[in-house]
């Protein structure tokens, strides 16, 4: 499954470190972040739950940058 | 400029001014550094939130982290000599001045591509039962409703026009400026603008696979497919930044130790102060912002030009194409047969192509309309009746009591009309009254106005060979070539054969780096499109197959326009490569610098600041490409 989410990132280099954070985390098969659109395309592996898998990844890239935000 | 710009352009101007004001206060000690203290905080108290954030997360490469270090070192080595505190502040002045720079020139090319690409329709007027008109939502609007388009108005979803006749604006889509004229049963786009007429169209297809909303997902998404040179520079970056904090450490500490192991006077402040200076450079901002921006910018220049490239990867092969195959028909010529050539006998040009246009008057065989198409006031008062086809020889009739054949020469011959054989290539068609032999009329596919110049301009900016592919018969073929200026022709190929072509001149190529492109009409040669380095589909308003196969699409079918592309994609590329070259070298140049003392932390922010902001201005110059 793939899924578009709206984030808020200021800076091109941090939006590759949460593109890093997001494909580490559980539930994610591939995670791509285009700074330019500000938009976060994720694709899920199979037969996880979005909401719950972005919280985490919320989580994740809130520690490698905490000024970030992702919209779901 | 939204709110958080605001507040940091306030930030950014009362610090400039108490800096400026500091250095007329004759203060010393404590006083002196308490002072100081308040334009650093007021400049700086994010970073320094940030970079607490960072040590919590156990993130030591975090930007925000090092440029505290290196600021509160600058600000601790002045406190121990009691020197000067401008310059820790004026690296996060100018730190912060990058970042507001940044912020808003990406924000300003956001907005910018966007407006390029306003063609999102609002709304959609559509007519319900009792004949009322209703503004909604497009998305609502189901398959075989009938919406109403007044002048002004954007086309919502693709439809065929019902009643009205009107000028379509297609240049939101195609860059074309020449308004079209539709009338009834003509397919309205959508994402033209309806000039002047009322128009009522019947929806074919739904909101979101309408032609306008295909397009803007293209462009939106197409920045998200990377290329080659960002994912060098996101690597790069993640090498970059913990490379120079390791060096900024051993040059903290092992030049002092080698210092005093030989005796000397180990200098420690001198080399913490260039050690804080890598730190300063650490920040790998200028280089991983140009990157992409110029690839949005690029891509969304040729949006606005009618190219839409559906990826950056894409953008970036194409400005390596060396080899260009083109299919022929519908792609160099128009793919529509016209009357290319008259040879009356005893009869005038315009009598022969009269009567012709009356024989075929019924038929709907494309050479009765290339026909009617060249005579075109067919339906004047002349007297047309027993019209008579004959299967494989052509057609009968009388017009105006004389007996009308045309057809081919079995025709001619059955009649007895004594036929002359013409040079040209072509169908030929003949034409006796009463059996006497009246001339013949050439049909012919015929090249487009402007494939020969485009093959010039192909040439001319660099591509090395040009390639025509046909399933038409081998004179056809290389007269075409010929004419356009072609370099190598393959005629009377199947479409699998065509496939394999490519194939071989992917594998005959000089170098892995030289690309091939194929350029077709999007008809028929999907796998040739696919199986080239960069499938280029031409003509594609509308076609959904050929938008889904390409990885270049053009939306009108002027072959001029894929020299603009592979200009718009070299030009792009040279832009991203300056930015890459420029930023990694003054980076380096200034770690040296730095290194042996030369260059200090004004050197080091300027520098940093100063290479971001020429990165991006460079990179916004992606977007100017009308007049490539």
């Amino acid at each position: 499954m793939k899924k578009s989410y709206k984030i808020d990132v200021d800076c091109a280099n941090c939006a590759n470190k949460m593109e890093l954070a997001a494909n580490k985390t559980e539930g994610v098969k591939n995670a791509v972040v285009n700074f330019m659109t500000l938009k976060m395309n994720v694709e899920f592996e199979e037969g996880v739950e979005p909401k719950t898998v972005m919280q985490e990844v919320r989580k994740n890239c809130k520690k490698v940058e905490s000024d970030c935000d992702i919209f779901f | 400029m939204n709110k958080k710009q605001k507040r940091n352009l306030i930030r950014i101007i009362i610090t400039s001014l108490l800096v400026i004001a500091l250095n007329f206060v004759e203060v010393g000690g404590a006083l002196k550094f308490i002072l100081y203290m308040i334009p650093y905080l007021i400049i700086g108290y994010d970073i320094l939130i940030k970079a607490f954030n960072g040590i919590k997360n156990l993130q030591a490469f975090d930007e925000s982290l090092l440029m505290a270090l290196a600021t509160i070192g600058a600000i601790a080595l002045a406190l121990y000599t009691d020197g000067d505190y401008t310059e820790a502040i004026a690296v996060m002045l100018f730190y912060q001045i990058g970042e507001w720079f940044q912020s808003y020139a990406v924000g300003k090319s956001r907005r910018n591509i966007s407006e390029l690409m306003d063609i999102r329709p609002d709304y959609a007027n559509l007519i319900d039962e009792n004949g009322q008109i209703n503004k909604v939502d497009p998305d609502e609007v189901e398959i075989g409703s009938v919406i109403i388009v007044q002048p002004g108005e954007k086309v919502p979803i693709d439809g065929i026009i019902t009643e009205g006749t009107t000028s379509l604006n297609t240049s939101a889509l195609t860059g074309e400026s020449l308004p079209k004229n539709v009338s009834v049963g003509d397919e309205a786009i959508s994402g033209c603008v309806n000039i002047n007429g009322v128009i009522k169209l019947k929806t074919t297809k739904e909101f979101g696979e309408s032609t306008v909303s295909k397009i803007l997902d293209l462009v939106e998404n197409a920045s998200s497919r990377k290329s080659k040179s960002e994912d060098f520079i996101t690597k790069f970056a993640r090498i970059y930044t913990p490379a120079v904090v390791f060096s900024a450490v051993a040059l903290a500490i092992l030049p002092p130790l080698a210092l005093m192991i030989s005796g000397n006077a180990p200098l420690w402040q001198t080399w913490i102060y260039r050690a804080l200076t890598f730190l300063v450079i650490s920040c790998p901002c200028a280089l991983v912002i140009s990157i992409p921006l110029s690839f949005f910018a690029g891509i969304g220049g040729a949006s606005k030009e009618g190219v839409l490239i559906k990826g950056s990867n894409y953008l970036e092969t194409l400005s390596l194409a060396k080899t260009v195959v083109f299919d022929k028909t519908g792609t160099l010529t128009k793919g529509v047969f016209q009357v290319t050539a008259v040879h009356p006998e005893n009869i005038d040009e315009t009598g022969l192509l009269h009567l012709a246009a009356h024989v075929e008057r019924y038929s709907t065989h494309p050479i009765a309309n290339s026909l009617r198409a060249a005579y075109p006031n067919e339906a004047d008062n002349c007297n047309v009746s027993e019209i008579e086809e004959i299967s494989g020889y052509g057609i009968k009739a009388k017009v105006n009591g004389d007996v009308i054949h045309v057809g081919n020469t079995k025709l001619m011959e059955s009649v007895g009309a004594k036929w002359s054989p013409c040079t040209h290539l072509g169908t030929i068609i003949h034409v006796a009254i009463n059996g006497v032999y009246a001339g013949h009329i050439v049909i012919s596919d015929v090249v487009k106005p402007t494939s020969k110049d485009a093959v010039y301009r192909l040439k001319k900016s660099g591509i090395n060979k040009t390639v025509m592919l046909t399933g038409d018969s081998k004179e056809a073929a290389q007269k075409a070539a010929q004419e356009i200026g072609i370099d190598a022709v393959y005629a009377e190929l199947l479409p699998e054969d065509k496939v394999t072509k490519v194939e071989e001149l992917i594998e005959n190529k000089a170098s892995d780096k030289d690309k091939v492109v194929f350029v077709g009409d999007g008809i028929n040669d999907a796998p040739v499109l696919s199986r080239a380095d960069i499938g280029i589909a031409m003509g594609a308003m509308g076609s959904d197959a050929a938008i889904e196969a390409a990885d270049v699409v053009l939306m009108d079918d002027d072959p001029m326009k894929i020299a603009k592309a592979i200009k718009i994609s070299r030009k792009c590329l040279r832009i991203v490569h300056e930015n890459i070259y420029f930023a990694i070298g003054i980076k380096i140049l200034c770690l040296i610098l730095g290194a042996v003392g030369i260059a200090n932390m004004w050197l080091a922010i300027f520098a940093d600041v100063g290479v971001m902001i020429l990165a991006i201005l460079n990179a916004i110059r992606a977007l100017f490409v009308k007049d490539l």
